[in-house]
């Protein structure tokens, strides 16, 4: 027998959020722990959260494992359980819905401010706008990311400024722009990001390197955007 | 966040702090290497060498230099961490007030040390 504890919060009727202790029989399989929602699931149906591809490409049922942001639909019970223990919480540091439920309106605003898509006014070509395999593979690790939201809720960086640090979720995708050579803002999108919090509230930590389910490294490439402000102020 | 901010420095350029950071975290490494070979290569170190050392003007304005770097740095950074904590959203509506007034303390100290160092140095 597993021993899960499972964060749960009913605004409409618990005064504040509580530990459910409970305990699954996982008949020695190396279960996801999305599984093993599931399975609680059917015996609680008020039990709720997020999910939808159950394979790791939707990005929708991020949550805090045994302490550590993830994917619950590709991360196995061994991967994650301690001590024959499974603690699953809400991303931290965004308002809970219900449950297992963030609200995700901070985490969207961030990533709207950067301008998530490409900026091209001069007139298109006739078919496409062609990239050469190098400028192409300039854009790789970064745009894999399915917004999850498991990096910035991992961030302190973000935790203390939501509201005005953009998070390393949102930064990998400002450099996926700011590194297209079709886009043609980047004098724009960096003046944007050129104020103490945008960009400049990222210490380095690597929390957000170490969560990523994609393997994708959001501190590298808000290094790179640091260095494109420091050439374009020099 | 608009024009009320830049008083409180959040309309000032992000890269500008970042660089005072790094520039005057360059300076004070520097100064601390220097002290520490000139202290290791003079074991037996009188009052007299000392003072020598510091009425030299290089030594004043290198002093000086690392003082101000030192009173660029500890704002940039206490700053920055006043601005995680002591917020609005971290304290409720005191986090403005209460910040502002930190903030004012330390820019009030930094100035009486700046002023201090430099009668200490150009006062020996
Ligand atoms: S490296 Fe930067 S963005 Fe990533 S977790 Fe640390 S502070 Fe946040
Ligand atoms: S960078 Fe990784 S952790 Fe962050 S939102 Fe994208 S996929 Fe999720
Ligand atoms: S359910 Fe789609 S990523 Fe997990």
């Amino acid at each position: 027998m597993l021993n899960v504890s499972l964060y749960r919060y009913n605004p409409e009727t618990d005064e504040a959020p509580w530990m459910q202790d409970t305990q699954i029989d996982t008949a020695g399989k190396d279960l996801m722990v999305l599984d093993v929602l599931e399975r609680l699931k059917a015996t609680d149906p008020s039990l709720t959260f997020r999910r939808s591809c159950r394979e790791g490409v939707c990005g929708s049922d991020g949550v805090n494992m045994n302490g550590k942001n993830g994917l619950a639909c590709i991360t196995p019970l061994s991967e994650t359980v301690k001590n024959n223990k499974l603690v699953v919480r809400p991303l931290p540091g965004l308002p809970v819905v219900k449950d297992l439920v963030v609200d995700m309106s901070m985490f969207y605003a961030q990533y709207e401010k950067i301008q998530p898509y490409l900026i091209n006014n001069t007139p298109a070509p006739g078919i496409e706008r062609l990239q050469t395999p190098e400028e192409r593979e300039k854009l790789d690790g970064l745009y894999e990311c399915i917004l999850c939201a498991c990096c910035s809720t991992s961030c302190p960086s973000f935790w203390w400024n939501p509201d005005r640090f953009i998070g390393p979720a949102g930064l990998l995708q400002a450099y996926r722009f700011l590194a297209d050579s079709r886009d043609t803002a980047t004098e724009e999108r960096l003046s944007r990001l050129d104020d103490p919090f945008s960009v400049f509230r990222c210490h380095g930590i690597q929390n957000c390197v170490s969560v990523c389910p994609k393997g994708l490294n959001p501190t590298r490439a808000i290094g790179h955007i640091r260095n494109m402000l420091l050439q374009r102020a020099t | 966040m608009g024009m009320v901010t830049s008083i409180t420095n959040y309309g000032r350029s992000g890269l500008s702090d970042w660089m005072a950071q790094r520039v005057s975290g360059v300076v004070l490494l520097c100064y601390v290497v220097f002290l520490t070979f000139f202290m290791l290569t003079n074991p037996a170190l009188t009052f007299n060498e000392w003072e020598a050392l510091f009425q030299q003007n290089w030594m004043r304005t290198f002093s000086l230099l690392a003082l101000l770097s030192m009173i660029v740095h500890a704002w940039v950074g206490l700053w920055s961490v006043t601005t995680d904590y002591i917020t609005t959203r971290q304290l409720g509506a005191i986090g403005t007030p209460l910040r502002l007034f930190l903030q004012g303390v330390a820019a009030l100290l930094a100035f009486y040390y700046l002023v201090w160092g430099i009668q200490i140095l150009w006062g020996i």
